[in-house]
């Protein structure tokens, strides 16, 4: 048996150990009182419960939660050719991440400025352009939940998926033309007199952040628009009654009652936001701002997969720490947010 | 009041303005004779960037081969949310939570980190297990893309399982029927509008996906990596026409759909009366 095969079978261990624990919890519940509900099998009869469980198994485990464990497994493991896998230089090193932090996998004498500070701006970024999403769109879902008749809400709709139909690499495309130095939006501007001299708009990676603000928008405006149409206006109008300003009844009394759609919105706009892909390949400026390109170039450029695991893992890692910040202050747990 | 009412028309001005630029744009340039992609000015009008695309085979063959892969992630990904759904349905409820989040999870996690995760997970596995043809492009593509579009159709699903009657189940049952018999004369009758709506979304987030795709197709291409390489390279208006035609032909099908069920709600109503 080599190393390699030792992966696979440290990995089938952990799953297997996993299902254990879940069926000796489930034994250790049954054991301590009689069930209330009737078993898995007896409500669903054996020839759909076998289809459940091989379906949403199959999906959970080979295709959801096994990916995820041999990235983090490469993640730690040098770069070797195949025919060298699982040989004896295959060990567990921590040298990916080391680059990543350090631009050497064995010098730690000087930061990897590049990746860190591309890194820092994805993140820094991706939180500005949530926020930007949610101020945008609170006033058009408040709109929506609170004010709008059904026959309104319908056309609004349309009118909001409908340019979704463009897939993201044609919406970078048309923003790269719209805001190009001899496009559309330069031409409008120097044309009304606003400008003696045209904006270097994709230099100054103002195109990116408004494409990436565009492509996220309908994940906050729907959370918040099923949050809003939820919450009960005579609160509102209590408020105003007592007194209240405008201003003062959405932010102490709205936003307070509709939190879990914001938080349900933000974590999805920034999770996706800072695994966009396709609009920082076509629109980035002058420097390289988003860490998503360096981590394909891992892959395609300098051909070393354990190095661009290593790096998407502390991606994801980074951004579920932050997501889980996030939640804890707000008193939210995950299973509010996905709803 | 007057001074709030012109406010927020502005706003939603500004909001639909913002929301359409991109496809004016990709109208005009569609359509100028210019021959580097540019909306304005306004050279002259033609068609002959239809015809290019037309003639550009590399697009052909990411297109053949987008519409295949669309095809099979319904066709995997449909009955797995349906899965997904009842599952949840029936779970025991102390491991709901739990079995939730998991299930939920693919939606929110990056699909270039899906992508990756999955080409890592087959490459691996079939060289131990020495199974090298299922490294194959276009199977690591339906796997990574249905992993998290089964999560979209699960959602759709369990939105429809809320609105379901469940005495209907328990007067099937009381009739006699057997737990597989009333699924599929109550359930899945039940589920069919959803089925429908998963089948659509789950082949246009196919169709438009580029994060995950464009690892997980190897070597391959489809429509959006092909795109992506052309894009990258500087252009012809010929990408413009495509998004016009992408365009045209989904807002021809959603119209369809809807004046057939419209049809089919007139004609209900025609019932009831």
């Amino acid at each position: 048996m080599t190393a390699s095969d030792g992966h696979i079978y440290l990995l089938l261990a952990v799953a297997a150990l996993l299902g254990l624990l879940l069926l000796w919890r489930l034994a250790r519940r049954l054991r301590r009182g009689p069930p209330r509900r009737p078993g898995f099998f007896r409500r669903t009869g054996w020839p759909l419960g076998l289809f459940l469980v091989v379906m949403v198994g199959t999906w959970l485990i080979v295709m959801v939660v096994l990916p995820q464990l041999f990235m983090i497994d490469l993640s730690f493991r040098p770069r070797l050719p195949l025919a060298q896998m699982g040989g004896p230089r295959d060990i567990y090193t921590l040298q990916n991440y080391r680059y990543l932090l350090f631009g050497s996998t064995v010098s730690t004498e000087s930061w990897n400025a590049v990746h860190l500070r591309a890194l820092g701006l994805t993140i820094v970024s991706a939180m500005l352009i949530t926020l930007f999403n949610l101020v945008l769109c609170y006033p058009l879902a408040y709109y929506m939940g609170q004010v709008a008749g059904p026959r309104g809400l319908r056309l609004l709709l349309l009118l909001l998926i409908a340019p979704y139909w463009l897939n993201d690499i044609l919406r970078a495309f048309a923003f790269r033309i719209l805001f190009a130095e001899s496009g559309l939006l330069n031409a409008m501007l120097l044309g009304a007199g606003l400008l003696d001299r045209p904006i270097d708009f994709i230099g100054q990676n103002i195109a990116l952040y408004a494409c990436l603000t565009y492509a996220y928008m309908l994940l906050m405006l729907f959370p918040l628009y099923n949050a809003l149409e939820a919450f009960e206006h005579s609160q509102a109008e209590a408020a105003r009654d007592l007194g209240a300003p405008w201003w003062h009844i959405h932010l102490f009394v709205v936003v307070p009652a509709v939190k879990g759609g914001i938080a349900s919105g933000c974590t999805l706009v920034f999770m996706l936001a800072t695994g966009a892909l396709a609009a920082p390949l076509v629109l980035s400026g002058t420097s390289v701002l988003w860490f998503t390109p360096i981590v394909y170039d891992r892959f395609y450029q300098v051909f070393n997969w354990p190095q661009g695991a290593a790096y998407a893992f502390a991606l994801l890692a980074i951004c579920i720490i932050l997501v889980i910040a996030l939640l804890r202050r707000l008193r939210l747990s995950l299973t509010d947010v996905v709803r | 009041m007057r001074f709030g009412r012109l406010a927020c028309f502005a706003y939603l001005l500004a909001f639909f303005t913002y929301l359409f630029a991109p496809l004016a744009v990709m109208g005009l340039t569609a359509f100028n004779t210019a021959s580097f992609p540019s909306a304005w000015p306004i050279e002259g009008w033609t068609l002959d960037w239809f015809a290019a695309l037309a003639r550009d085979g590399e697009m052909l063959y990411g297109l053949r081969n987008s519409l295949w892969i669309g095809l099979l992630v319904v066709l995997v990904s449909v009955p797995t949310g349906l899965a997904g759904a009842l599952m949840m349905q029936h779970i025991a409820p102390s491991l709901r939570g739990v079995y939730y989040v998991l299930a939920v999870a693919p939606v929110l996690i990056p699909g270039v980190i899906i992508g990756i995760a999955t080409v890592i997970f087959w490459r691996e596995a079939t060289l131990n297990a020495g199974l090298r043809f299922l490294y194959n492009g276009t199977l690591l593509t339906v796997m990574g893309q249905s992993s998290f579009i089964a999560s979209y159709c699960m959602l759709i699903f369990i939105a429809r399982l809320h609105r379901f009657d469940r005495t209907l189940e328990e007067a099937a049952a009381d009739l006699g029927a057997g737990k597989t018999t009333i699924f599929f004369h109550i359930t899945l009758p039940f589920l069919r509008p959803a089925i429908l709506s998963a089948a659509v979304l789950a082949f246009l987030s196919s169709f438009e996906n580029y994060n995950t795709t464009t690892f997980a197709i190897l070597a391959d291409k489809t429509l959006t990596t092909v795109l992506a390489g052309q894009v990258r390279q500087g252009t012809t208006p010929s990408v413009s026409a495509l998004a016009v035609l992408i365009i045209g032909v989904t807002t021809a099908a959603f119209l369809l759909v809807e004046f057939w069920r419209g049809g089919d709600w007139r004609r209900r109503r025609a019932a009831l009366a």
